[in-house]
């Protein structure tokens, strides 16, 4: 998120249902939903929110693949050019006949590339790395709230979108001006 | 309610004429060529012999039992199982040998030795394997439907009350391939129709004195004799037919008036739960006893779970074929993509289940490459390689890099092309489970089995549909019936 002098009206709910229709709410008038923040992951709510498809799969598709290159250029550099070992009589100069004893390692590195870069990736993208400071603007978020930003103007008054945001629900509901990190 | 439309209904009698008369023909065609293959063959496996790696182990195996052949006839045979033969290296490589490729192996057994004979009974095999494998498949189909719907019961999931008229409908169907096999058991036990397909139920193969006699079979004389084997294929139809009449009288409760659904809901539970430990156990030992002893020699302890994945992995894409199809008709209007999603990630993480347990199986026993377990892939690496392989492309490379994606989970198009490829993948694993250790090197695949395969398929396709139009598509008082419609991703 850049850095905005946008007014940001904050709305603090206690359950994830009611969140969820609160979004759908608030996008029907056509305010714009800067970003919620959850405890836990909630079915649907990116859906809701309108948010693009998470490209991570793509990703995650290609770090298998690096991962699965990888665990064959290994094993055959190790196991068949450089130093063929004799284990159990298996054929050791050939890598396609030795497969079999090599999909394992395929296996493990493909899911081990996967996943790390994914990880990584995730972190990356969403700018969380040791000393970042936190966005959360409502530890209580980290609990058992949830906070829904909107930004307000457009044709709706704060005030307008204030009371609308305690229609849907919220349980405290605030105007945060501060410059929004 | 859902109407079994005459349309289908028609093609299911079209499909099982076409059962009817593939199995008819493999039949009547099953004896007729015996005198004239027999010459062809014995000289196919002795070019087999000279031109594989494995020739030389064939070969020994082939010189030590010829003398084996010759205690046999001078009846000093039975002291190979005791301790008075002399300790000398011959003696227990010879030991080695006999058990590594035993003298009535179908494949590497020396070619002089009752070789015509065994050909003889491998084609007139042919059309009991058949049915065998198809009667398996089918019966997968429903008994998988049975085991998803007894973990949906006992673990009171919500997302899935939408689809367990399905699964009831399905599991219904157990009790079709059930009886095929049951026939299959008893005309190999009582030797009617030359049914050979259980080499163990060989007349004298138990029997110190006669020329048939195999030490190792008669080894296992305890678990596999005629009686405990047909009385354990009773216990285990017996048990998961009446575990689905027992479920599907139970669900039809939530039709009526005056019951309590959550307490029927409740014993529904128990019945699962009950259910799940009974298939534990029998999942695995119908797997030993109707697969597995077909190669007497060999037994793989993992067995079991690998043709439990095959069994699921079917059965989940026979069910998504049917939600599919009845989708398609305007039925199941509860039925939304995230349901279609989820069955679909079952179809694709099974396969690789699947695949997982089949690789488990192959690696250790290519691994270590200890003859007596090593035999079981030699029968299917030399004859059958090709189905083999297309059969790991089509259980695992296809249905991974098709359903892969989160778009094609939800594609009619993909998940209905995928379903065909993991149904026909799974009924060629069947084949090569069952065909390579009774019929050998005499196999076919030809327009009869898929007949028998599609014969199958209309069976199916009458009895679930004909479930299906008996009782609303919808428990809708299932306690869980409102959370499973609000299902979402």
């Amino acid at each position: 998120m850049a850095s905005t002098n946008q007014t940001i009206i904050n709305a603090l709910y206690d359950d994830d249902d009611v969140l969820l229709s609160g979004v759908k709410q608030v996008r029907e008038k056509g305010l714009e939903i800067q970003e919620v923040y959850s405890p836990f992951p909630v079915h649907g709510l990116d859906k809701a929110m309108g948010l693009k498809e998470t490209r991570i799969a793509i990703a995650a598709f290609l770090y298998g693949t690096l991962g699965l290159a990888t665990a064959i250029s290994l094993t055959y550099g190790m196991m068949i050019v450089d130093w063929p070992l004799n284990i159990g009589g298996k054929p050791s100069f050939s890598w396609g006949e030795n497969m079999p004893a090599f999909v394992p390692i395929m296996f493990e590195l493909t899911v081990f590339f996967a996943a790390h870069l994914m990880v990584w990736t995730f972190f990356f993208r969403n700018k969380i790395y040791p000393g970042a400071k936190a966005q959360n603007p409502d530890p209580r978020t980290t609990d058992d709230k949830f906070l829904m930003e909107v930004v307000a103007g457009g044709d709706h008054s704060n005030e307008d979108i204030m009371a609308l945001l305690k229609e849907t629900g919220a349980i405290e509901v605030s105007v945060n001006s501060a410059e929004h990190a | 309610m859902f109407e079994f439309s005459s349309r289908l209904k028609t093609i299911s009698y079209v499909l099982i004429l076409i059962g009817a008369l593939s199995v008819g023909f493999s039949f009547l065609a099953g004896g007729g060529h015996h005198e004239d293959e027999h010459g062809e063959h014995a000289t196919m496996q002795d070019e087999h012999a000279d031109h594989s790696d494995h020739a030389e182990h064939s070969d020994h195996a082939s010189h030590d039992s010829h003398g084996e052949e010759a205690h046999h006839e001078t009846a000093v045979h039975p002291a190979l199982v005791h301790d008075d033969m002399p300790e000398t290296d011959d003696f227990t490589y010879h030991k080695g040998a006999s058990r590594a490729i035993p003298e009535n192996n179908h494949f590497y057994a020396s070619p002089e030795h009752h070789d015509a004979e065994h050909i003889h009974h491998q084609i007139e095999n042919k059309p009991w394997s058949n049915l065998l494998v198809n009667s398996f498949w089918a019966l997968a189909l429903g008994l998988g439907a049975l085991f998803f719907m007894a973990v949906q019961y006992a673990a009171q999931v919500g997302w899935s009350a939408v689809i367990l008229r399905v699964l009831e409908a399905m599991a219904s169907f157990i009790w079709v391939p059930g009886l095929v096999i049951l026939i299959i058991i008893l005309t190999g036990w009582f030797h009617i129709g030359g049914n050979h397909v259980y080499h163990w139920m060989a007349e004298g193969i138990m029997n110190p004195d006669s020329p048939n006699y195999d030490a190792l079979i008669a080894g296992k004389e305890g678990y596999l004799n005629g009686a405990f084997f047909t009385l354990r294929a009773l216990i285990y139809l017996g048990g998961w037919i009446g575990a689905a009449y027992m479920l599907r009288k139970m669900s039809l409760r939530f039709e009526q008036a005056g019951v309590d659904y959550a307490k029927n809901w409740a014993k529904m539970r128990n019945l699962g739960a009950g259910f799940l430990v009974f298939f534990a156990v029998t999942s695995s030992t119908s797997a030993w006893d109707w697969i597995m002893s077909i190669d007497t020699h060999w037994f793989s302890t993992l067995f079991g779970w690998y043709v439990f994945a095959t069994m699921f992995v079917s059965a989940l894409t026979a069910l998504m074929m049917i939600v599919l199809y009845l989708k398609g008709k305007g039925y199941l209007a509860e039925v939304n993509h995230s349901h279609i999603h989820d069955i679909a990630k079952f179809m694709f993480a099974f396969s690789i289940f699947w695949t997982y347990l089949w690789f488990s199986q192959f690696m250790l026993i290519w691994y270590s490459n200890i003859p007596e377990e090593v035999t079981y892939y030699m029968a299917r690496f030399g004859e059958y390689k090709g189905l083999f392989f297309t059969m790991l492309v089509l259980n695992f490379l296809f249905p991974i890099l098709v359903l892969m994606s989160r778009d094609a989970k939800r594609n009619k198009g993909f998940i209905f092309t995928a379903g065909v490829v993991i149904l026909f993948g799974h009924w060629m694993d069947i084949f090569i489970m069952i065909m390579p250790g009774s019929v050998g090197n005499n196999w076919t695949l030809g327009l009869v089995q898929i007949g028998t395969m599609l014969g199958f398929v209309g069976l199916f396709i009458n009895v679930v549909f004909r479930a299906l139009s008996k009782a609303p598509l919808m428990a809708k008082n299932h306690p869980m019936y409102v959370e499973s419609t609000h299902f979402h991703q």
